[in-house]
Formats: structure tokens, sequence, C-alpha cells
């Protein structure tokens, strides 16, 4: 489905394409429709759109060179990183350039004294993990696409894991991050130390989506391994007992190491590949780690066993050793794409909720699968609220794609009502761009719009995504209140 | 991921399998993680994710040219992307289809239908590439580095022969394989010692020649089938034996070949001549290190008989070890049961840039994944490096002064 960006440029393609091709080497442009089709999405491919160029920089002076001269000719610009996202943040803009990170890949410093590593933005997130290890260290936000996903879109979209409940999302684990603005000014957010002198523009960057600045460099924070990690595999034969029981592991006072949840159809998808030994009978499995010295975990392993089976678990496994440990969660990461074993398509959606309502949730979510005769396989960061119910469709069925897209808002609208997010940690991008006026009032779009203007007047870093235009909000909500966009001037319309 | 493939495609059989392959992918990306040539270019086209695209908008009737081409020439075929890929996507078929279609309508400039017409050739007829090894010995310094390269610095390793008389009423079959023979003919004959001592006469059928996979690859897919027929030809009589019961297993020694020959069957399923065969071929073809694995009652009291000093060697587990046959563990419990320590290896799931042709047909790339697999092998100071694929053997020994053997030598030697 083509995206509607209401977002247009007068670009000039001949112009930029020769200011390009004279600060980048050979090989760091691309220009032909044949080499630009690939790059027309990211990991949500139902919105798609042609950049006018890729540019594949490898130094820091060649990506001011290449925002300097966008920003000169008034070209908009995507970053892209492994372009793995969910929500569309990397989706090309049709009048631009996507500058892609890709070549960003070296770690340049371990500090294992201080507990950090300065990384370039394409650098796999489980690839500092891996150079930490032989430190006793690692990097505790861990993305399902951690193998793949690279570190600048994980602070672009501010993004969580499996770990976040205990550890943080990305903005807690971030230091500092270096960048250029559009105009191709060298900028710094945060410190190598806790805290930095002025307004703390550090959490300002992460989960800016591309908007801000482009990310030339990170500085994270290592964590130490822990001595021993330990998960429980908690089955239910109903999904809304396991909703319930992660609200009931959170009110008795455990912070699990992490703490997710799997329906039956997430995990037949996922056991033919990872071959977990998930018990394919029940209706859900909760995964609730926990992780800290042996006597720790040991007694914390007790409780949460005392607290998942009151709650009506039907059985609990714990798992025997490291890899059994990593099988088991190997199928919860691997679960989105797994789920294109049983579809050809789906959509992930990212809303967030308060934990207490997560049953509530699950059975709307049934009820929606009925009315929109859509099957949906639901995997859920359940300790922190955050959903992510995969609703599948065949793209190749005309009006499918349309129907899933309904069902997603409606799962993010009722999220809002409940007393959530749109998003959880997939950002905004696209996907969620029109329910974004479900959540915020006119004065609050117009506060983003301001601070983006602040670093980038033209509007020219990622236009068109995480914060939708007054107007764009406003035929969304006469949409969904049934009246036509056209038939109300922009004067009537009641909250914007 | 939507498809729309044009008609001319879409009803085809190959349409209708690439059709299906492009429907399982998801475009999340994890591929690109374990690529080898992403991870060294850092472009979208050069990744599985990207070059799945590529092959679905040539498929959908978009204009093609050589800038697809040469993306899809770079990917190294290793399947990493395979082993990675939580979707099941069959990426490898689908490559050989695009490759296919490809070739049809993007002609190759002279010079490259010369060398690959070359090596097409060449390197599948041991009566034309020995020779070719021992002029090319002589006249290395004259040769462009690629081939330089290429060509094997000392005489083939000195083989100890085949066993005498070996009679066993157990009895498999090995592929000699093309280029095996002038290049390391030790490895087939410690195979059948090995076996000789575990009461398995193995022998070769003379009929037997190139597994296929050489021209499978080369553009040449038709006269790739030829190779694969005449194998199955010349491998029939012993699996449907008149005088006993028919071979065991075909016992493949280099694991390029095994990947090939366990797919005979897939790509001989729409041969009615052949499909029943190919499959039953396919079926009966194994690893050297899953026979060892099943005899392994068997091996262990001979390796424990003698007494060895220690051993440290790196292995590197060929991609059509472990993400072809998806045989992974196998040959490392094996060498350590012979009381070798395995020194320790990072990125192992990556390519050493061997893939077949691939060494001489994209030499750089080539050339610095060998010098990055040579980096991560020698990290942890081993006194030899083992593998289990002619083509990976004589790639890595070209960049290193470390001796490079199939391992299945060293569990012979320690018997």
């Amino acid at each position: 489905m083509a995206f509607v960006n209401d977002v247009r440029f007068a670009a000039d393609k001949r112009a930029i394409l020769a200011r390009l091709r004279a600060v980048l080497p050979p090989g760091a442009l691309l220009a032909d429709e044949e080499e630009l089709r690939p790059y027309e999405c990211d990991g949500l491919t139902a919105y798609r759109a042609l950049p006018l160029l890729v540019a594949l920089p490898q130094t820091e002076a060649e990506v001011q060179a290449v925002l300097r001269a966008c920003h000169d000719l008034k070209v908009p610009v995507v970053p892209r990183g492994a372009a793995t996202g969910l929500s569309g943040g990397a989706m090309p803009h049709e009048d631009g350039v996507v500058l892609s990170l890709a070549r960003f890949r070296k770690i340049l410093r371990i500090d294992p004294l201080a507990r950090t590593a300065i990384v370039q933005p394409g650098v796999r997130n489980l690839a500092v993990s891996e150079a930490a290890a032989p430190f006793g260290l690692y990097y505790a936000p861990d993305p399902s696409s951690q193998i793949a996903c690279t570190i600048g879109g994980n602070v672009a979209e501010n993004s969580g894991g499996v770990h976040c409940l205990k550890y943080g999302l990305t903005v807690h684990n971030v230091l500092k991050v270096r960048g250029f603005t559009v105009e191709g000014e060298a900028v710094e957010f945060g410190a190598a130390g806790l805290d930095a002198a002025g307004l703390d523009l550090l959490a300002v960057i992460n989960g800016s989506e591309g908007l801000l600045a482009v990310i030339t460099e990170v500085t994270v924070k290592l964590t130490p391994k822990p001595e021993l990690a330990q998960v429980v595999l908690a089955y239910f034969d109903d999904v809304q007992k396991a909703g319930n029981a992660v609200a009931d592991v959170i009110a008795a006072g455990i912070i699990p190491g992490g703490l997710e949840m799997m329906d039956k159809p997430a995990t037949h998808a996922v056991e033919p590949y990872v071959k977990a030994g998930y018990d394919l009978e029940a209706e859900a499995v909760l995964l609730c780690e926990s992780d800290g010295t042996p006597a720790e975990v040991a007694e914390e392993i007790e409780r949460m066993k005392a607290v998942l089976e009151k709650s009506g678990a039907t059985s609990l496994v714990v798992s025997r050793d490291e890899a059994e440990r990593l099988r088991f969660w190997a199928g919860r990461k691997a679960a989105f794409p797994a789920v294109g074993r049983i579809t050809p398509d789906y959509l992930c959606m990212d809303g967030t909720i308060p934990r207490k309502r997560l049953a509530e949730m699950l059975e709307a979510i049934a009820d929606l699968s009925a009315k929109y005769g859509l099957r949906c396989a639901n995997v859920f960061h359940a300790g922190d609220g955050n959903l992510h119910p995969l609703i599948m469709y065949d793209a190749n069925q005309p009006g499918e794609l349309e129907r899933a897209t309904a069902f997603g808002a409606e799962i993010l609208e009722l999220s809002v009502r409940l007393g959530g997010t749109v998003t959880g940690e997939h950002g905004v991008g696209v996907e969620k761009i029109d329910v974004m006026a479900a959540q915020f009032t006119a004065a609050e779009i117009e506060a983003f719009h301001r601070l983006k203007a602040a670093f980038d007047e033209k509007g020219l870093l990622n236009p068109g995504k995480g914060v939708p235009t007054l107007a764009r909000c406003r035929e969304y909500l006469q949409t969904r209140a049934g009246i036509a966009p056209s038939s109300v001037s922009s004067d009537a319309a009641p909250r914007f | 991921m939507q498809t729309n493939l044009i008609d001319a495609i879409k009803d085809t059989a190959e349409g209708r399998e690439a059709d299906a392959i492009l429907r399982t992918c998801v475009h999340c990306g994890f591929c690109t993680a374990t690529c080898p040539t992403y991870q060294l270019l850092g472009d979208e086209l050069d990744g599985p994710r990207g070059r799945i695209y590529l092959i679905k908008q040539m498929l959908e009737g978009q204009p093609v040219s050589e800038k697809t081409q040469l993306h899809l020439d770079r990917c190294l075929t290793c399947r990493s992307c395979e082993t990675t890929c939580p979707s099941g996507v069959k990426y490898h078929r689908l490559l050989d289809i695009g490759r296919k279609f490809l070739n049809e309508r993007v002609p190759r400039p002279l010079g490259q239908r010369v060398v690959r017409g070359l090596l097409q050739e060449a390197l599948p007829r041991p009566w034309i590439f020995r020779p070719a090894v021992a002029a090319g010995q002589m006249l290395r310094p004259l040769l462009p580095q690629a081939l330089a390269d290429k060509v094997p610095t000392a005489a083939p390793g000195q083989s100890q022969g085949w066993p005498e008389k070996s009679a066993h009423p157990r009895r498999m079959l090995a592929l000699a394989g093309c280029v095996q023979p002038g290049l390391a003919p030790n490895t087939n004959a410690a195979t059948a010692r090995l076996l000789d001592r575990l009461g398995i006469t193995l022998f070769e059928a003379p009929e037997a020649g190139c597994c296929g996979a050489l021209r499978f690859h080369l553009d040449a897919q038709e006269a790739a089938l030829a190779d694969m027929r005449r194998n199955v030809d010349a491998w029939w009589p012993h699996v449907e034996s008149t005088q006993g019961p028919g071979v065991e297993a075909i016992v493949m020694t280099a694991s390029g070949c095994g990947a090939h020959v366990k797919e005979y069957g897939l790509l001989l399923r729409h041969d009615p001549a052949y499909a029943a065969k190919a499959e039953r071929i396919s079926a009966l073809t194994k690893d050297v290190s899953e026979i060892l694995a099943a005899e392994a009652e068997r091996l262990k009291p001979l390796l424990a008989a003698k007494a060895h000093p220690p051993l440290k060697l790196a292995f590197h587990s060929p991609c059509t070890l472990q993400h072809g046959q998806k045989i992974k563990g196998v040959v490392e419990e094996l060498l350590s049961a012979a009381g070798c320590e395995l020194a320790p290896v990072a990125d192992p799931h990556l390519c050493c840039g061997s893939a077949g042709t691939y060494s001489i047909l994209q030499p750089d790339l080539s050339r610095q994944l060998r010098d990055n697999k040579l980096a991560a092998l020698s990290a942890g100071a081993p006194k030899l490096i083992v593998t289990a694929n002619i083509g990976c053997q004589t790639h890595l020994q070209s960049g290193s002064a470390l001796p490079v053997r199939h391992w299945v030598e060293i569990i012979e030697e320690r018997i």
C-alpha cells in the first residue's frame, strides 16, 4: 500500500545527484530504479516509497557533505540503519535521499572499567554484547531483532526488548550520542558521565525517529553479566489467566529479568524453527526470568513459581542450564519472523497498556479477530504491558491489508482508552502516524513540531514521520467520527 | 511479502516455487546479520534480503540489467542466511531460479563467458584439470594473482593408497569428485582405510564424475543436470545390485558435493526417468562425518587403543556442511574423541570465501573473506587447520603457513 506522505518537496534529482557524486566515492551512491527498489521499505513492507537516491557514506565527513548538499537543495533525508524497524521509520521519502549508516560498523572502544562502549551507529546490537562478553559485560537492551538491528536505529527508536523491564530502555543505557544536524553541524547529546550540563537533550534524541539529527556515534553503558539466570516457563489453559498472572507477579513485588507471553498461535509458529520444546497444547506460555547470584535466583524462582501456580498455571518448567535457557528464549526472539511460516504477511502492533488491563485487552483482540476475519498471534513484553499482536493477512488478497490496518487501529485506540499509549518501543514512523491524533491534543502536536523546527527548520529530516501534521490529525479524527473530511471546514474541527 | 509475478513465469513449476518462497519472506532483515558479503559491503543489495527483492522485481517484470547480475554474482551461496532465517525462506532455490531467469535476459560480456566456459569445461574433467594444475605450478609467476592463488604450492599431499584387500559384506560408495583426486588424493584413500578398519568396504564407481555443483552455479544448469544423471546411472547398479545387497550409503568427503548430491531428488523431480532414482540416491547420500558418528561405538575403542601426543587444531566448518547439510558439532565431537584440542574460532558461521569458483570470479571479496577466516582460525594458536571440503581446503591453504587438511585424515592417523 502506498503511504500518502502529505509533506512533499520539489526536488531536482539531477542537481542532487551531481552534488552527491562530487562528495561520495564510487559505489556509495545508488540512482537507478533497479537498485533503489530494494530500499523502498524496512521491516514494515506494507508501506513503501521509492527514494530519489540512496547514499552509502563511510565517514563522518561524507555524512556531513551529504547533509549539506541536501540542505542547500532542500532535499529531504531519511536516515537508515539495518532497516529492521516495524513502524516504517526508515521508509524512504519519494522526493528524498536515503542516508544509510550501514557502513559505520566499527566498535571504536570498550572500556571495561567504566563499563562503556563507543560504537558507530551501524554496529549490530548483538555485536556489542559479543564484543563485551570477554569482560563479563553485555549491552542490556535486547530487541527481538538484536541479531540484525543496529545501535543507531535503537537510539532513534528508543528500542526496548526482553530485558528492559528490569534494565531499562535504550534511553536508560546510552550515555552520549554524537551526530549531525541537517545543516551538517556536529552535535553531541549527553556526556561520558551520568549527567551533562544544560538541558537533558539526550532524552530528546533517544526516540527522535531520525527527525532531529543523523547519529554517527553512540556511547552505551555496559552491564555486568549476572552470575546466573534461569527462566520459568508457565503454561496456562486460558490466555486471560496468563494476562492476570503477569499483573500478579509484578504486584507481588517481583521485577523479573524478563516477563514475556506468547499465545498458542505464536508457539505453534516458532516451535518448528527453534525446537524449544514448548508445550503446544497450552493456550499461553509466560517466560519469567530471574537473574543474580545463585542464592538470589533460587529464592526468587521459588517465589515466582508460587505466584504463577496461584494464578492458575497448569504446569511450570524451569530451565536446567544455560543452553536450555537460551533455547527457551530463542523461540520468543524469533517469534515475529517465524509467524511468516503460517502467514504470508503480518502487521505487528506495539500498544502499551497498564498490566492489570492485559486480560481485558486479550479478550478484545479475540473479538476483533473475529470481527475482521483475520488471525492474530500474541507476543507480549507482558511485564511492561507492551503488546505485540501480530495481525496476519495476505497482501495478495485485495482488501486484506486494509482490514488488517483497521484491526490494528482499533487495538491502538483501545490501548489509549485503557490508559496506555500507541507505541511502546517500535516508534511511530508512518505506521502509527494517524493514531497519534487519538493520543495527543493539537497543542501537544504543535509542541512536537516546535521542537522539530528548533533542530530542522526546513523540515528535511525524515519528513512526514513520527509527528503528524495538524491537517492529517484533523482528517483522521473526522474519518473515525464518520464525517467526510472535505465536508468540514478546518475551523470547525473540534480538537484541531 | 506481496508478490505479483508476470504471467510468463507465474504458471511454470519454477515460477510457482519462486512465488511460494517469496511469500514466506517477511523482510525482517535477520539474514543480513550473518551474510558475509553484507558484512563486508554494507549495501542492502549485497545481502540476502536485498537479493530476494532484486529477484522479486525481475520476476515481476521490472527491467533488469547487469546491476542485478553483479549483486547476484556476489552471493557466495553459502546459505548462512537460511540457517538464520526464522521464516524458513529457501533462499538458495530462489537464487538458482533467479540466476537462471537473469541469464536468459542479461547476456554476459564475452570475457566473462570465456572464463565461465573454461571453468565449466576444465574443472569437472580430471584429465584436463590435473595437467593444468601441474602447468600452473610451473607458470605461477606469469599468472594473474587470483589464479596463482588457486594453484596449490606443493604437489598434492601424498596418498598412502587405498586398502589392498577390502571385501567386507558392508559396502559403501564414495564419490571421487572432480578436483579432489588431483589436489588431495589422500582424502578418499584415508576414508577407505578408516572404514575398512570399521568393517566397511568403500569403493568408487569409475563412471561417476563431477557432482554437477560446479556447472549448476556457473550458468549451466542444463549441463549440470546431465552430470547428475550420469552419476545416477553410474551409481544405480550398485544401489540396486543384482549380486547381493546394494550399498548402504554413498559417502561424500567433500561437503560441497554432499550438499549438491543431497538435492538430486529435488533438482531432478520433474524428470520422470530419473525422479525416483535421484530421490533414492539423495536419501543414501551421507557426509563422512555422519557415517563415522553412526559408527562411533566401534570407532571410539580404536581411537582409545593408541596414545597420541596432544594436537591443537582449528576446525573450519564449510558452509555446505553447516548451512547446506545442517551438520553441526558432529566433526568437532569426532575430533575431540580422537584426543584433539579444538581451538576456539570466532564467527564460525561465516564463509571462507572459496565457494566453488567464487574465488576465481570474485577475487577481491574472496580474499578478504579468506584473510578474515584465517585470522579467526589462527587466533587460538593451532598447529593445524582442518576442514571438510576440498574447495575450502585449497583456498585456506593458499593464504596460510599452517597446513590445511581434511579432518578425516587426522582421525585415520589416530587409529
